[in-house]
């Protein structure tokens, strides 16, 4: 496998030193295509090249950090007013994904630039949940019935609010992953482990179910611009919490508990193969309990290795494309069993060629 | 090398694989087999250098049509900026404009070493002149009789406020003129060149007029800004230069700005230090001869 130079910076950034203009030039464009320019940009920075690097790349990684600062920003207070519009509720708010490295200061956190806040609570606390988020001015703005009964009814979360004043995204979840999963989690495992960040009531998963959530949603996920990312997160968050003892005995066992060994099995496999992620010998022993048969290993590695990489026209092979149509469509086939499966996606179809699809 | 050096071939077969060239401070890569392209290339752009493979680009663009029916049937034209398409696909006439509108995008949204506000900037005798504007109060339609006259052009859209000196960098490009502005331009100055005038877009009937050569050829030189003027096109007013206050002009200037806020205080500084430094004004007109006389007046 050729690395593209972007995951090469990621694995080395002193080889950013030696890089001519026309290598810059790649890089820039691949990791503005993998969303993850301002990354790129804090992560030079913190290992001390980013002084180093030409004025014409530069100003590109400068100008996205000042947008990424900028999203930090609006970031912090859009969480502020969600704990304020949930104030009232006996339950812990707890942040996923973007929003929780960046409460949690997480290192993947920075730069990072995304567009909806992911919140989790307890099943039986979504109606006052969305009852309390209404009144402070997050609303539904789908009213298609079908869409309505697919999320409330199949779904892990309601469909997306958006507030009416900033126009933000907000997703509330009540599990990570479709109640129509074959594996689908005990939530109330996830919520009692989850960790207060300060006085305030925002919480976030603990070390090990926080890498487990990326790896869950980046292994069920059925589309990959956002892929390359994603998995950088993953490389991010092992790495930090590597220092931390029993990390992986933790993470292996929380994995059996939640019944992702799977999903944890390809972010460790995908990690070390396109980031060269340290995994620890024990660690890497006990996920291989949970390895596909070597047929199918061989088959999601053609699959994973192309669609993972970042969505950019130099690193699309002829395979790229198809490798993405088979995983969107392995995707929807984890979330649903087949007779639910085939009237979704046929439904989705004649909407997508009516022009009448929303998203 | 210019554009112009290039025949028309060579210049369509170097659209179809990328052609590369320079403006003011930034580096652009135009991928295009769309004729419409071509021309507009031709007529607006044959001055600008054209750039070796080796050297940095900016931004990478390409216009294409969405898919092959969208060839024959309501043929259509897409922006795509290396890959990621940020707007929905326009009629293919209107492909020249289309360039226009998504390079602005480009440099609007990934150039935060500016201050960006939406303003026309023109110079005279090493006096900048910015001139911002909400649109259809005639800032385009000023900006380009005083560049009919002898101003140079920084800007039509656009003025580019560094952070780190802030001086204003030139990025000069064809002046887009709505409705009647066409047609009150092509009559005011025979100088003026325009390309392909489209109509139906969803600004109305566009034109572009072309930079002056002299403006292309020293878009590296950047200028101070001497006057802050917001214009007024009203018919029938009588032409008017009113002083405005320095807080009054920082807080309508930051409005035309496109990243005021994602700068946050260092927008807030670069805005105050301008505003400080030169004369504000709120201009009314109607007569362009006028607003020239007296703008070429006060430059002198």
């Amino acid at each position: 496998m050729i690395k593209p130079i972007l995951a090469q910076v990621f694995i080395n950034p002193a080889i950013s030193l030696n890089l001519s203009l026309v290598h810059w030039d790649l890089l820039i464009r691949q990791a503005r295509r993998a969303n993850i320019l301002a990354k790129l940009a804090f992560f030079l920075e913190k290992n001390s090249f980013l002084k180093s690097v030409p004025d014409q790349p530069k100003k590109h990684l400068l100008s996205a950090q000042v947008h990424a600062n900028r999203f930090a920003l609006s970031l912090e207070w859009e969480i502020e007013c969600i704990s304020q519009a949930l104030i009232d509720q006996p339950i812990k708010l707890i942040l996923l994904k973007g929003a929780a490295y960046h409460a949690a200061e997480n290192i993947t956190a920075d730069g990072r630039v995304f567009s909806d806040v992911d919140v989790l609570v307890p099943e039986e606390y979504l109606v006052a949940v969305e009852r309390a988020l209404g009144k402070a001015g997050w609303m539904n703005l789908s009213f298609d019935p079908y869409e309505q009964q697919y999320y409330r009814k199949w779904m892990h979360e309601i469909p997306p609010l958006t507030n009416l004043k900033r126009q933000t995204s907000l997703d509330v979840h009540h599990n990570i992953l479709p109640k129509t999963c074959e594996f689908y989690p005990d939530s109330s495992l996830l919520r009692d482990n989850a960790v207060q960040l300060n006085k305030k009531n925002i919480w976030v998963l603990s070390r090990e179910d926080r890498v487990i959530h990326s790896a869950t949603h980046l292994f069920h996920e059925g589309e990959f611009g956002n892929g390359f990312r994603d998995l950088s997160d993953l490389d991010s968050l092992l790495k930090e919490f590597s220092e931390y003892q029993d990390f992986w005995k933790h993470l292996v066992q929380r994995s059996v508990a939640l019944q992702q060994q799977i999903s944890l099995y390809y972010a460790l496999r995908y990690c070390s193969l396109i980031f060269e992620t340290q995994i620890p010998g024990d660690a890497q022993r006990e996920v291989e309990q949970g390895v596909p048969n070597p047929l199918k290993q061989t088959i999601m590695d053609f699959l994973f290795l192309r669609a993972l990489m970042p969505d950019h026209s130099s690193c699309n092979g002829r395979w790229t494309g198809m490798a993405r149509w088979l995983l969107y469509i392995r995707s929807h086939w984890l979330r649903m069993p087949l007779h639910l499966l085939v009237p979704h996606l046929l439904r989705k179809s004649w909407m997508r060629l009516s022009g009448k699809e929303v998203h | 090398m210019n554009i112009s050096s290039l025949t028309v071939e060579q210049l369509k077969k170097k659209l179809s694989k990328g052609l590369s060239f320079q403006i003011g401070n930034f580096n652009i890569c135009l991928t295009s087999s769309i004729p419409n392209v071509c021309i507009h290339i031709k007529h607006l752009y044959s001055e600008y250098e054209v750039l070796s493979d080796d050297v940095y680009i900016d931004f990478y663009i390409e216009l294409c049509s969405p898919t092959l029916i969208r060839c024959y049937i309501r043929p259509q034209v897409v922006f795509s900026f290396d890959g990621y398409i940020a707007f929905k696909p326009l009629p293919l006439a209107q492909a020249g404009a289309m360039f226009e509108w998504g390079l602005n995008w480009c440099i609007a949204n990934h150039s935060n070493q500016y201050l960006i506000i939406h303003a026309a900037v023109v110079e005279l005798n090493g006096c900048a002149f910015v001139f911002p504007g909400a649109p259809g109060n005639g800032k385009s339609t000023l900006c380009a009789a005083l560049v009919c006259n002898g101003w140079r052009l920084l800007s039509d859209e656009m003025t580019l406020v560094s952070i780190e000196d802030g001086l204003i960098y030139p990025v000069p490009r064809p002046t887009s003129l709505k409705n009647q502005s066409i047609n009150i331009i092509k009559n005011y100055s025979k100088n003026a060149v325009f390309g392909e005038v489209v109509k139906d877009t969803a600004k109305g009937t566009i034109g572009h007029m072309r930079a002056p050569d002299n403006s292309v050829r020293c878009a590296h030189k950047p200028a101070q800004a001497t006057k802050l003027i917001f214009p007024k096109y009203t018919q029938g007013a009588a032409t008017e230069l009113t002083a405005l206050s320095k807080g009054k002009t920082v807080l309508r200037a930051a409005e035309q700005c496109f990243n005021y806020s994602a700068l946050g205080s260092q927008g807030f500084e670069t805005l105050c230090s301008l505003v400080g430094d030169v004369g504000c004004f709120e201009f009314s007109y109607s007569s362009l001869d006028e607003a020239v006389a007296l703008f070429s007046g006060i430059a002198h």
